[in-house]
C-alpha cells in the first residue's frame, strides 16, 4: 500500500460492489431494526414498543446461557484449531509431489456442504452404527452424543476441528511458503535452534495470514448454525444450542419477530465488537 | 525426530478421511444392512442408492440447482470485486477506509440474522425461488471476501506496471484486461475458489430463499430425512455426491492455491 494517489473517480470502480452489498445489507438490516421496536399480531399490524424487547433480552437467562455456550465453544475451537493448524503446516513438506496430495486432501472438508458435515458426523458418531461411537464405547467409555451432554459437546467440538483446522493449515502454510530459503540458511549458519527459527522467523512471517485465519475462524464459529443443528438439534436439552440456533428457534419457530429482531441486532453488535477487538489487538504491533 | 515429521500430516489426513470413508461405506449399503448391524465395509454391496439419485429428478435437479446458483454467484462476486479491489489498492478517495470496513462487517453478519428479512425482500421483488435470488443473497458475504483477497494480491503488484502502461497509451479498461488481469490470475483463482466454496456449503439462506424450482441439493436431503423416514443409505449417497464438485474444484485450482497463497498477502 505505498503512496496511493487521490482520485475521487475511483468511486465509480467501487459502485457495483456498493450497490450489490447495500441491497443485501441495508434493506434487511432496516427491516430488522423496525421489527425490534415493535410488536405484531400478524396481518401487518404493528405496535410501537420502544426498547422493551432489548430490556427483556438483556435480562433473559436464556440469552445469557446461549451467549456463554457460544463464547465457550468459540474459545475452545480457537484454542485447538490455531496451534494444531500451525503445527501441521510446519510439518508439511515444502516441495515435491506430496505437497499437492496434502493440499487437495486437506482442503476437502472445507468444500462439503455444512448440513452434509453434520449428517456425516451424525452417522459416524452414532453409538450403534457409527465407527467412532462403536470405537469409543468399545474402549469402555460411556458415549452417546444424543443423550449425554458431555458427549454432545465433545462431538461438536471435534466435528468443528475436523471441519475447519484445514483452513488454518492452508493459510499458515501459505505464510511459511513466502519465507525465502536464505532466511533458513542464515539461521543454520548462526546455529539457531528449531524453536528460535519458529519464534523469530516463521511466526513473524505468518502473523498476517494468522490474523486472517483467526478472524475468519472467530466470525464463522460465532455464527455456527447448520452443523450442530443437524448433528444434535441443539440438544440434549439446550447443551449445544448456540446463538444462531436459538435465534432461528425464536424467529422462525415461534415467529416472535420483535424479540428475534432485537436479539439479531445485539448478536451482530457482539460479533462486530469482538472482531474489532481481535483485529486491533493483533495488528497493534504491526507498525504499519 | 526430523524423520518422523511426515507422521503429523499423515495422521491428520487419516483423521480427515475417516468420516468420509464411513459416509462412502454407508452409501454402498442397503438401509436394512445399515440398521441391521455394524460392519467396516458393505457386505451386500449395492449401487441402488446412486441409481435412485441419478434417475429421480427431484434428486438430480437439486444438484443442478446448487451448481447453477453457485456459478452465477462466483461470476458476479469476482467480476464486481475486481474493479473495487483495484480502487482500494491504488487510489485514495473520500471514505475509502470506512467503505472497506463496512464491506468487511457484512462478512461478519450471521446469516441467521438475515434469513427472515431476506425472505421478505426477495418475495417482494418477485425473485423468490429463483437461482438468481440465492446468487445475489450470497453476494452479501462473498463480495467482501473477494474484495479483501483481491486487494491483497493487487497491492503486491508494483505500481510502476500501471504507470508504464498508461505512458504507453493504454486506456484503463484495455490495461486492466490485457496487462493487469494476467499478472493476478493466481489471485482471481483463489478468490473464485473461496466464493465457490462459501456459496456451495451455505444452506440456511439457500433454503430460506427457495421452495421448489431452485431448491438446493442440501435442502432436498434435509426434507427427505424428515418426510420419508430415515433412508440412511440414500442420504449417504447424496452426501457423497455433494463432495464431488468440491473435489473437482480443489483439483483444478491446487496449483493456484499453493502459488497464490505464497504470492499474495492472503
Amino acid at each position: 500500500m505505498t503512496a496511493r494517489t487521490t482520485n475521487q473517480k475511483a468511486w465509480w470502480l467501487v459502485a457495483p460492489v456498493v450497490v450489490l452489498v447495500a441491497f443485501n445489507a441495508l434493506v434487511p438490516m432496516m427491516t430488522v431494526v423496525n421489527y425490534s421496536f415493535q410488536e405484531t399480531f400478524g396481518d401487518n399490524v404493528f405496535f410501537w414498543e420502544g426498547f422493551k424487547w432489548y430490556e427483556e433480552l438483556l435480562r433473559s437467562e436464556r440469552f445469557h446461557d446461549a451467549l456463554v455456550r457460544q463464547l465457550a465453544f468459540t474459545a475452545t475451537i480457537l484454542a485447538i484449531e490455531v496451534p494444531l493448524g500451525v503445527a501441521i503446516a510446519l510439518a508439511m513438506p515444502r516441495r515435491g509431489p506430496w505437497v499437492s496430495v496434502c493440499l487437495v486432501l486437506m482442503a476437502l472438508p472445507l468444500l462439503i456442504p455444512w448440513n452434509v458435515v453434520g449428517a456425516m458426523w451424525n452417522i459416524f458418531a452414532l453409538p450403534d452404527i457409527g465407527l467412532l461411537g462403536r470405537l469409543i464405547n468399545g474402549l469402555g467409555v460411556d458415549y452417546n452424543f444424543t443423550q449425554d451432554p458431555t458427549s454432545a459437546w465433545v462431538t461438536t467440538v471435534v466435528m468443528d476441528v475436523w471441519h475447519w483446522t484445514s483452513l488454518v493449515v492452508l493459510l499458515a502454510y501459505a505464510g511459511l511458503c513466502s519465507i525465502p530459503d536464505a532466511y533458513y540458511q542464515a539461521a543454520k549458519i548462526d546455529g539457531a535452534s528449531a524453536w528460535s527459527v519458529f519464534r523469530h522467523i516463521q511466526l513473524p512471517k505468518m502473523k498476517r495470514v494468522l490474523t486472517i485465519a483467526i478472524l475468519l475462524r472467530f466470525m464463522d464459529s460465532f455464527m455456527i448454525y447448520t452443523e450442530p443443528f443437524v448433528l444434535t438439534g441443539g440438544g440434549p436439552g439446550n447443551t449445544t444450542t448456540f446463538l444462531s440456533i436459538d435465534l432461528v428457534k425464536v424467529a422462525l419457530g415461534q415467529f416472535d419477530l420483535g424479540p428475534a429482531a432485537a436479539m439479531s441486532l445485539v448478536y451482530f453488535m457482539i460479533v462486530l465488537l469482538l472482531s474489532w477487538v481481535f483485529y486491533t489487538v493483533m495488528m497493534r504491533n504491526e507498525g504499519t | 525426530m526430523r524423520r518422523l515429521k511426515w507422521l503429523v500430516p499423515t495422521l491428520y489426513v487419516v483423521f480427515l478421511m475417516l468420516p468420509i470413508y464411513w459416509l462412502l461405506n454407508m452409501s454402498f449399503k442397503t438401509t436394512n444392512e445399515i440398521l441391521g448391524g455394524f460392519s467396516l465395509w458393505p457386505t451386500e454391496f449395492t449401487l441402488d442408492n446412486y441409481r435412485k439419485i441419478f434417475t429421480d429428478s427431484t434428486w438430480y435437479t437439486g444438484y443442478l440447482n446448487s451448481l447453477t446458483y453457485v456459478v452465477i454467484n462466483t461470476v458476479i462476486s469476482v467480476t464486481a470485486a475486481l474493479p473495487a479491489a483495484y480502487a482500494f489498492s491504488r487510489y485514495r478517495f473520500l471514505g475509502d477506509k470506512h467503505l472497506f470496513f463496512w464491506l468487511l462487517t457484512n462478512r461478519m453478519a450471521p446469516p441467521a440474522v438475515f434469513a427472515l428479512p431476506f425472505f421478505q425482500l426477495y418475495s417482494a421483488i418477485g425473485l423468490f425461488d429463483t437461482h438468481i435470488a440465492v446468487a445475489l443473497a450470497h453476494c452479501l458475504f462473498n463480495i467482501p471476501l473477494a474484495v479483501w483477497i483481491l486487494e491483497g494480491f493487487m497491492s503486491s503488484v508494483p505500481k510502476e506496471l500501471d504507470e508504464t502502461a498508461y505512458v504507453d497509451g493504454y486506456s484503463f479498461p484495455k490495461f486492466f484486461v490485457k496487462i493487469f488481469l494476467p499478472t493476478i490470475t493466481a489471485g482471481v483463482g483463489v478468490a473464485a475458489f473461496f466464493c465457490f466454496m462459501f456459496s456451495w456449503v451455505e444452506l440456511l439462506l439457500a433454503k430460506t430463499l427457495t421452495s421448489v424450482d431452485a431448491k438446493p441439493i442440501a435442502a432436498t436431503m434435509t426434507r427427505t430425512a424428515s418426510t420419508s423416514g430415515y433412508e440412511l443409505g440414500l442420504l449417504a449417497a447424496a452426501g457423497t455426491l455433494t463432495i464431488v464438485p468440491g473435489a473437482f474444484v480443489i483439483y483444478f485450482v491446487r496449483n493456484y492455491i499453493a502459488k497464490g497463497f505464497a504470492l499474495g498477502r492472503v
